[in-house]
């Protein structure tokens, strides 16, 4: 038995693939009508999951699995913000579910087994699991996407979701096999020994690096592999558009972590890959951000909106300082809080047959419920980067790490283009504030739906006046792990 | 040339031979087929290099089970071949040019002393009695029983997929049969013997 002990740091793990199966039975007995007990279920996994992952959380790594599991402080608090954000997911999911067809025993699978994805993905130590965990994430995805399978957007979506998501996958594989090429191992901790020592196959890795590099491009969504994203946001059900979006960002960037800065983090290997990020980062910026400015679809300008974030994001990865991956780091958490508050918002105003997804259908949201509307405002000027919500916080401290390493003209053309981007964010809350509603009909939501995203949108303004606690948080997991 | 090696390059010619034919073939019947011959020649490598379980696993399932499955669909599925080529000849000058380029600096950095012979020496020959099988199935249920363990989640998950977006219920009243009902059924449930006292007509007569 000594191949999986200790077994204690995959107990959250353990946990949610046991009861995803016993979910998928269970599932099979309960009638149409109380189909609620099955997502009460869920809920109560996914408490029971984060609570696991708080209780067996510690600071140093402990690894598992013949050193193909680490249970590490970076891991431990990216896999209690998932299950705390897929938490909040399935509950404003649920009315737009309900009234869909699709408030089905497959969907709570699904989204459990694409958590569980999520959680291997961050606590991967080796590149096979990391690429398992991939596709078990992906998988699950593709298949919520194409859940409302009688809706032509949603399979056409799905679709390309799965030739691009294969296609990724492929470069990230050939990326792993040229890593192990060089180096015989597919261990994080070893490759990260053997490339800091230098290898004598030094192209080889720099040429899987590239490929590594690409296919964890298409993963984020960074211009020039961004092409799936804005179909794949608006075909999808806003519900699961909502899921795709927000929590597997926490373990993208785990895996981004896992590969770039412990894996290939030598030196010199963090030269090559700056290079690629920085190109990456500013196009994302750049085609993000004025991309967007064009759309009146207010889903497909939130994922314009995503490439753009992206791009924020890879900025303070390519710092390669603990303090920028920190920062990178709380600007995920920031990224996911907003999306699901803005997600919220959107699954909010639709109601059944109706699709609250062009901007026109914002007009005049004062009038009709001043309290959603503020939080709406609050949401886009975080996006926006507007003090004193948290996105200005995220964006100085990623725009700082820059700065750090001299990079300031980075910096200066991400300002810029952020300056840009604040148009459409605003044209929002003017939208909202300053124009006469197009229907009168008042905003109704169930009571958890209210209390959890008013505590969204508040927590954008209460993090925004208060950040050094996550901001401390985040750059405490990162030095412990990397 | 020993007799090995030049099992090796037959083999390897046969490979390479067939893994292009699949991507050139035009008659998708033919593509299957071609993958066949290139699944078969890539076991024997494999068992060339002693991994004899793999050799015939590769056999058995994928040219056994997964292509005959595989060129059923082919067949079955009307692919009109016409729309798929639509445009093939615009997109060819870009996409050569971008795939000649790949392919170049590729070689470049793949052809250099990294992948040669002399980095991949020919492994030691095993004992005898050595078991392939055995060997792997340790390693599967030791050291790597957590990735295999998540494959198996992995194919979980396509087995719910795919029952969730085909799988249609039929709504209630649709006319289908209950086998175990058939089975249970007995005379006095078909039948009805209903007595009834005979009733005359009240016009006494006929039409």
């Amino acid at each position: 038995m000594q191949y999986i002990t200790p077994l204690w740091p995959a107990y959250p793990e353990l946990f949610l693939l046991t009861m995803a199966c016993a979910i998928l039975i269970i599932d099979l007995f309960i009638s149409d009508d109380n189909r609620i007990f099955t997502y009460g279920l869920t809920q109560i996994t996914l408490v029971g999951c984060a609570l696991l992952t708080f209780f067996t959380g510690n600071a140093d790594p402990v690894y598992t699995f013949s050193g193909m599991f680490v249970d590490d402080l970076m891991a431990d608090v990216l896999k209690l913000l998932t299950c705390v954000a897929v938490i909040v997911i399935l509950v404003y999911a649920r009315a737009y579910t309900a009234a869909r067809g699709m408030f089905r025993g497959e969907f709570f699978a699904l989204a459990l087994f694409a958590t569980l994805g999520m959680m291997v993905m961050i606590s991967a130590n080796h590149l096979l699991t990391l690429y398992l965990g991939l596709e078990l994430l992906s998988l699950s995805l593709y298949a919520m996407v194409a859940l409302q399978r009688d809706s032509a957007r949603a399979t056409e979506a799905a679709m390309k979701y799965f030739v691009l998501g294969a296609l990724a996958s492929g470069m990230l594989l050939y990326g792993m096999s040229m890593l192990y090429g060089a180096t015989g191992t597919l261990e994080i901790t070893e490759l990260a020994r053997m490339s800091m020592d230098g290898v004598r196959a030094q192209a080889v890795l720099v040429f899987g690096l590239v490929f590594i590099v690409a296919g964890l491009g298409f993963k984020l969504g960074a211009v020039p592999f961004h092409m799936w994203v804005p179909d794949v946001y608006q075909g999808a059900p806003t519900a699961v558009t909502l899921f795709l979006g927000s929590a597997p960002k926490f373990a993208a960037f785990a895996i981004v972590m896992r590969l770039l800065a412990q894996a290939l983090g030598a030196e010199m290997l963090v030269d090559e890959w700056r290079q690629m990020l920085m190109v990456m980062a500013v196009l994302s910026l750049a085609i993000g951000n004025l991309t967007a400015i064009m759309q009146t679809n207010l889903k497909r300008m939130l994922a314009y909106s995503t490439i753009s974030h992206m791009g924020f994001l890879l900025l303070g990865v390519l710092s390669g300082t603990i303090d920028g991956y920190g920062a990178g780091m709380f600007y995920v958490v920031v990224y996911v809080l907003m999306t699901l508050g803005s997600f919220g918002i959107i699954l909010l105003l639709t109601r059944g047959g109706f699709e609250a997804e062009e901007l026109d259908d914002y007009k005049g949201l004062n009038q009709r419920s001043p309290w959603y509307a503020f939080l709406m405002l609050l949401l886009m000027f975080s996006m926006a980067g507007i003090p004193p919500t948290v996105g200005f916080y995220a964006k100085l401290s990623v725009l700082q790490a820059v700065v750090h390493i001299g990079l300031w003209w980075v910096a200066v053309i991400a300002v810029i283009f952020s300056l840009i981007g604040a148009f459409y964010y605003l044209r929002i809350v003017k939208l909202m504030y300053f124009d006469a509603p197009l229907d009168q009909s008042p905003v109704q939501a169930s009571g958890d739906v209210r209390v959890l995203l008013s505590a969204n949108g508040l927590a954008i303004l209460i993090l925004g006046i208060a950040p050094q606690p996550l901001m401390v948080m985040c750059i405490e997991a990162i030095r412990a792990s990397i | 040339m020993t007799v090995q090696e030049f099992i090796f390059w037959f083999f390897a010619a046969i490979l390479v031979f067939a893994a292009l034919r699949v991507i050139t073939a035009r008659n998708p019947v033919h593509a299957a087929l071609f993958l066949v011959l290139a699944f078969c020649t890539s076991a024997g490598l494999w068992i060339q290099l002693e991994a004899e379980f793999l050799g015939i696993a590769l056999v058995l399932v994928y040219v056994g089970a997964v292509m005959v499955l595989f060129l059923f669909v082919v067949m079955m599925l009307d692919i009109n071949l016409a729309r798929l080529r639509e445009g093939f000849w615009g997109y060819l000058p870009v996409g050569a040019t971008v795939a000649l380029l790949l392919v170049a600096e590729m070689a470049l950095v793949l052809a250099g002393p990294y992948f040669g012979l002399s980095e991949a020496p020919r492994p030691s020959a095993l004992p005898a009695g050595h078991s392939n099988t055995k060997e792997l199935g340790r390693l599967l249920y030791t050291d790597y029983v957590y990735p295999f363990e998540l494959a198996a989640v992995i194919l979980l998950v396509a087995i719910v997929a795919a029952i969730a977006l085909t799988l249609r219920r039929r709504k209630h009243g649709s006319k289908h049969m209950d086998p175990a009902k058939q089975v249970a059924v007995r005379s006095k449930d078909r039948v009805r013997i209903v007595s009834m006292p005979p009733v005359k007509k009240p016009n006494g007569g006929g039409d």
